[in-house]
């Protein structure tokens, strides 16, 4: 199995980097006592050989498994044999095996869903399939979704703002943002639940069409497309955006530190290997400046909601129109209500710190399941019923937006 | 720029060097808990300082009575679900803590900090709850000392795990083929039901680490279980090479931590070495897809 997760990133890197693994072998090497450890453990110093070790070394008698690129073989097998040292072949040739994989995986792919009817919302999906959600929902409802795209991302995504607006001109409006955070998964995966729950409760549910026939709602649900597309293919736990800071070899900028609030304030780090690096200055990303722009020429959204995981929190200024039981009522899950700096911690250039002091009164951020055990890897079972939970919350704070404007 | 920190321990090899134990302090002399160990550090140990400049505005503690669902309650309390994990924890016991009543801070002269805590906590693989009080101490100075705790568990011990870990052991002892499983859970929160002990084991071995790491400007959870691989050994444990990633949340960073630990129904689990692995920047040439 172990081998085969390596293989696996082999092919990965093989795919994305464009690199063969032709005559590369995979050698087990046994060490049989304390002299044989410390030399193979030398063989891991010597940079020219390039090995590339898949199961390090660790005691006398456990198996060490590295990668041997074939330019290197003969040295390497001639230095194991002078020093009496077990090894056997565990893969003959790499890239065969990686070729074979590839014509597996284009075999098993997943056919995508034709409609939003049948698509899977207890499941985590890529940016391409949330792309594609989204213009299937617009183009099975036409009259009611309309798609906006408010920017591009550093890497040239575009950034997809869905608008679900029953007519009027510039109405009072309602924003929903998940996924600004990429590796916060359940987040974007709520987000598509909660777009086929407008349209479907639309018309059905009087609370939400009363709603609708006052406001309009603005969801973005993949705010940070670039970091997605990165804990899919790269890393899992990535958190920033994807732009790199000159200077410095580490990528990235938080979104949720780089808001034009408090910017500089403690609460934010100014080093960008940080996964709270603020940025280079207010708004220097992308993927915040779009909303930013669009809240600005909107004039008129009255209620702002960044989605978040994990904690179980829901982090405002102000509760109005919050029931202490909405998120609890339907699945006993608990959640704890506050400001950040009394919840979490202090933190500066936060998206609802700026849409607050634009004016919107109603301001939260939405900290989803869990409260840790699985943390960002949240078992894909628990989307919908975190997704049920929240909308509840959503439902309240709309209908009380929508029945006290101001 | 993030500072490679090592903490090397006594190296365990098959010759069988006796290993030091150091136990946590505890309230009681509970004798049904076996001595879940870590071994004596070799070099110092520094704290990652990801939050230095943050840390300036928290230097103003929240002291007397606390409230229960701020941060402050909140990250003393992840500290003793720690502890309980050191001292308590099994791959058929796994403790968190489900709700902070009340609590209470005050400053040591100069040596300190102390917090008492009344919680609830919960064996999360019972669902089965218990109340626990709990006495914390963060000490003040130069370099990362521990914090100690004082807290135990009455309750959620008499629940029987004996012949469920008997199984494991028996059934990992006796493997023709060293067991070796990766990303648990995966990207998607998944794990293999016969993998899960091994998820907690993962855990378990963790607790050491971020009990250790823990202060009141930190947070501790377990992101994921990279690796976790048996060793071969002879002696009446079964030895593990694991690799885990920390999720630190009020820095919001992704340590990694390699370690080697056993663990038998008797012994429980021993933390043999451990090693943090220097931060990935941008390492991005071998992708970590799972």
């Amino acid at each position: 199995m172990m081998r085969g997760l390596f293989v696996f990133a082999a092919l990965l890197v093989a795919v994305f980097g464009k690199v063969t693994f032709e005559g590369h072998k995979v050698l087990r090497i046994v060490p049989k006592d304390e002299v044989q450890l410390s030399l193979i453990k030398d063989l891991e110093e010597m940079m020219e050989f390039e090995l590339d070790f898949w199961r390090g070394v660790t005691t006398v008698s456990n198996p060490v498994d590295v990668r041997v690129p074939f330019h290197v073989l003969k040295s390497v097998k001639d230095y194991l044999e002078t020093q009496n040292i077990d090894y056997s072949a565990m893969i003959e040739d790499l890239q065969m095996i990686l070729d074979k994989e590839q014509k597996e995986m284009a075999a098993a792919r997943v056919p995508q869903a034709k409609n939003t009817d049948s698509f899977d919302f207890a499941n985590y999906h890529t940016l391409e399939e949330i792309y594609s959600f989204q213009d299937m929902l617009v183009a099975e409802n036409p009259n009611f979704v309309s798609k906006i795209v408010i920017g591009q991302s550093y890497e040239g995504r575009p950034l997809n703002v869905l608008k679900f607006s029953t007519g009027g001109t510039n109405r009072p409006a309602i924003w929903i943002d998940t996924g600004i955070h990429s590796r916060e998964w359940v987040t974007q995966a709520s987000g598509l639940w909660f777009a086929k729950k407008i349209v479907t409760d639309y018309g059905t549910d009087p609370a939400l069409t009363a709603i609708l026939s006052q406001m309009d709602i603005f969801l973005e649900i993949a705010t940070n497309p670039d970091g997605y597309a990165f804990t899919h293919s790269s890393n899992r736990m990535w958190r920033k955006t994807r732009k790199p800071n000159p200077g410095s070899s580490c990528v990235g900028v938080d979104p949720n530190r780089n808001w034009d609030a408090g910017f500089g304030e403690p609460g934010a780090s100014s080093s960008p290997c940080s996964e709270t690096y603020r940025g280079p200055s207010a708004h220097s990303e992308s993927e915040v400046k779009s909303i930013v722009d669009f809240v600005k020429s909107h004039g008129n959204i009255k209620a702002f909601i960044s989605i978040h995981s994990y904690s179980q929190m829901l982090i405002s200024y102000i509760f109005f129109g919050l029931c202490q039981n909405d998120l609890t009522s339907l699945y006993g899950t608990k959640y704890t209500y506050g400001s950040i700096i009394d919840t979490i911690y202090q933190a500066s250039g936060n998206t609802i710190d700026w849409t607050y002091e634009q004016g919107i009164k109603y301001s939260y951020t939405f900290e989803l399941r869990d409260e840790g055990r699985y943390g960002f890897l949240l078992p894909a079972s628990q989307i919908i019923p975190n997704a049920q939970e929240t909308w509840l919350a959503l439902m309240s704070i709309m209908d009380h937006t929508s029945k006290n404007p101001y | 720029m993030m500072r490679l920190v090592v903490v090397l321990a006594v190296l365990m090899g098959v010759s069988g060097i006796p290993d030091v134990t150091i136990s946590p302090p505890t309230a009681s002399a509970d004798t049904s808990a076996h001595p879940n160990s870590i071994p004596e550090t070799a070099d110092e140990s520094e704290q990652i300082k990801a939050r230095t400049e943050e840390g300036a505005e928290e230097d103003v503690m929240a002291t007397g009575e606390l409230n229960p669902n701020h941060y402050p309650a909140r990250r003393a309390a992840q500290v003793v679900q720690h502890y309980l994990n050191t001292r308590y924890g099994s791959p058929f016991r796994l403790i968190g803590v489900q709700t902070v009543h009340s609590g209470n801070a005050e400053d040591v002269a100069d040596s300190g900090r102390k917090y008492q805590l009344e919680l609830s906590v919960n064996d999360i693989i019972t669902n089965t709850t218990q109340t626990c009080s709990a006495e914390l101490f963060f000490p003040k100075g130069k370099g990362q000392q521990p914090p100690e705790v004082k807290a135990s568990l009455e309750e959620l011990l008499k629940i029987d795990i004996k012949a469920q870990e008997e199984a494991l052991y028996q059934k990992y002892k006796t493997n023709q083929t060293l067991m070796s499983a990766q990303y648990l859970p995966d990207s998607h929160g998944h794990i293999e039901p016969d993998m899960k002990p091994f998820w907690h084991l993962g855990i378990l071995a963790s607790s050491f680490i971020m009990l250790n790491e823990s202060t009141e400007n930190t947070l501790y959870n377990v992101a994921q279980v990279a690796n976790i691989t048996q060793l071969t050994t002879e002696e009446d444990h079964l030895e593990f090479d694991c690799h885990t990633l920390l999720h630190e949340v009020v820095s919001q960073e992704i340590i990694h931590w390699k370690m080697l630990f056993t663990w038998s129904p008797a012994e429980g689990v021993k933390v043999v070495q451990m090693k943090r692995l220097p931060h990935r920047h941008e390492r991005e040439k071998s992708p970590k897809t799972n």
